[in-house]
């Protein structure tokens, strides 16, 4: 019974992170076939209007449709995520994978780079990145994608240090298979399966990210609509009206909710004992 | 131990120093030449010449690292180009504001999250920590700065309790001081809070599970003494390494959080540097939230030892 109880409280995080994840990728996809208005076009008659039948959402300060800059938003938000991520995991996973498998002195050259790393959080790094570069969505996907190489890195090492002790691992080496080739093809499938959970939480910590750096002016420049960029420009007009600040704040809310249930439903179905 | 903590210590000094080069590379790395970025294309060519000499531009990068370098180690971090002060004072001057506030917000976060955290352990099966947990997930969820705009339109433009932004210092009003870091302090704090709860409820579990808690319990002890004396003195060695990660957390978090309060700390600080260009004070702040985040790395792992005899280091 108690079993039972756990597998489906496992399957309801999936589930529901699923579905939130859904809905935001469905918006961005909508937002490319369909969008209410123009999420550009000001409308100067009907600036910081609540909700309404014209407005579903609410307009800003410029009179702009709000449901339309969220959808146009979801778009931003997931591919500052996926690509700042699939950066991690591939640099990570690569760096983790070669320390573990080869060991020795690489390994410890590599794990000490690590460390370093850590020492600069996506937000650091981006005001690194910024003092160098004209800030924008690639130092904002480059830093926060370069904040979780060191967790790829750690994962990815770690799976691997216990596969390549394996017997099938050790018949295939027997066997003469190339060290490239057994990495590849008989070590990393193995490892997959944590790497995709930890994928899922790190895009919840890039979703976030990518909203702190646009806030700050450190992301997806202003002409582009972007959730943290829109609650950038809200701040200054709260006391007229809450909406411009409530409405993208609480697709980040979801859009984090989403990725992070999605992340732990999976670990719960890979791994039960976690 | 005392060989594992002087170990430790020079694998931190080595990962500042590596920092350290990463952040001079990275301005060394700057496409063009830093004069003309930052006195702008119409700039005179004798300005430039002077610039670059002030900033030591005329000097091989090697070099010019080890003096940086060496400067640091003796507390000058060179002078801001924008202020035209030591960057030592204004980072100095500025810690006076995000150190408190990130230190408040780690306060908060502990006060709420250890508590509860264990709660939801201890009363595992019953409602409560599906609903702690469920809270926490939603919580970790939020931003801090959105929470922040929250409150500020809540507390501050509503309600008119507190000031919905600026910063008052301690030495001029400490009543005022408190009111203007309380905000903050909150929405930094509350988002840690969520993600510190599950940890410590996860480290609680481990423990309560384990055969000296039953003894404690089949021994007749009550609930009581066991979950306090027993099981969370046993937890504490992972509720340390949340807490310094916690305070790593806050103390990055707070560059965000002084942005919508309007507080001038280190945060707010490094935002006017990138927007006047000012690379040795962008350097300096830099390295010194860098060196922060390892040092505070080290004084984790030094707690463990101390705190459990058990963990005994090669």
């Amino acid at each position: 019974m108690a079993g039972r109880r756990v597998r489906l409280a496992g399957r309801g995080n999936l589930i529901v992170g699923a579905v939130l994840v859904g809905v935001v990728a469905a918006a961005a996809l909508l937002s490319f076939a369909w969008l209410p208005t123009d999420p550009l076009k000001m409308d100067f008659v009907s600036q910081l209007k609540p909700p309404s039948g014209t407005y579903v959402l609410g307009t800003d300060h410029f009179g702009r449709d709000l449901f339309s800059r969220v959808l146009v938003g979801a778009r931003s938000t997931l591919y500052v995520g996926f690509i700042a991520v699939g950066l991690a995991l591939s640099v990570g996973g690569f760096l983790g994978a070669v320390a573990g498998f080869l060991g020795g002195v690489l390994d410890e050259v590599v794990m000490r780079l690590v460390d370093v790393a850590y020492a600069f959080p996506a937000i650091l790094m981006a005001l690194l990145l910024a003092a160098v570069y004209k800030p924008g969505t690639l130092t904002a996907m480059v830093a926060s994608g370069s904040a979780s190489v060191p967790i790829f890195a750690r994962i990815a090492r770690s799976s691997v240090l216990s596969l390549k002790e394996r017997d099938y691992v050790e018949a295939g080496r027997a066997l003469g298979v190339r060290s490239g080739r057994l990495l590849l093809r008989h070590i990393l499938p193995g490892a997959l399966g944590p790497l995709i959970v930890q994928a899922s939480l790190s895009l919840a910590v890039a979703v976030l990210a990518e909203a702190a750096l646009s806030f700050l002016g450190l992301g997806t420049p202003p002409d582009v609509p972007s959730w943290g960029n829109m609650l950038r420009e809200a701040q200054g007009f709260m006391a007229m009206s809450p909406y411009p600040a409530l409405v993208p704040g609480l697709a980040i809310v979801w859009t984090v909710l989403g990725w992070s249930l999605l992340g732990d439903g999976l670990r719960d179905l890979w791994d039960p004992r976690a | 131990m005392l060989a594992f903590a002087v170990r430790r210590f020079l694998t931190a000094i080595v990962s500042v120093l590596l920092a350290s080069l990463v952040v001079f590379s990275a301005i060394v790395a700057i496409p063009g030449d830093p004069a003309e970025i930052i006195l702008g294309l119409n700039s005179s060519q004798e300005a430039r010449a002077a610039l670059r000499t002030k900033l030591g531009l005329d000097v091989p990068a090697p070099r010019r690292y080890v003096a940086w370098l060496g400067g640091v180690l003796r507390g000058d971090f060179g002078e801001s180009l924008n202020y035209q002060q030591p960057v030592a004072k204004l980072i100095g001057g500025r810690l006076k504001v995000s150190v408190p506030l990130s230190l408040g917000a780690a306060l908060i976060a502990t006060l709420l999250a250890i508590p509860l955290g264990i709660l939801a352990a201890v009363r595992r099966g019953t409602f409560v920590d599906p609903l702690v947990v469920a809270l926490s997930q939603l919580g970790a969820a939020i931003p801090g700065f959105w929470l922040g705009l929250i409150f500020i339109l809540y507390f501050a433009v509503e309600l008119r309790l507190f000031p919905a932004g600026g910063f008052t210092p301690f030495a001029t009003d400490p009543a005022k001081w408190l009111k203007s870091l309380v905000l903050p302090m909150l929405a930094l704090g509350l988002g840690q809070a969520a993600v510190m709860v599950r940890m410590t409820r996860a480290a609680m579990l481990e423990v309560l599970n384990q055969d000296f808690v039953r003894t404690a319990r089949a021994k007749g002890l009550g609930r009581r003494s066991v979950v306090l004396k027993h099981a969370l003195r046993n937890a504490m060695v992972t509720i340390i390494t949340i807490l310094g990660l916690s305070l790593t957390n806050v103390f990055i978090g707070s560059i965000v959080i002084e942005q919508v309060f309007a507080l001038p700390g280190m945060g707010r600080l490094a935002i006017t540097a990138i927007g006047t260009r000012d690379f040795p004070l962008l350097q300096g702040e830099i390295l010194v939230y860098a060196a922060t985040i390892v040092f505070l790395g080290f004084l984790v792992d030094l707690s463990y030892g101390l705190l459990d005899p058990r963990i005994r280091y090669s």
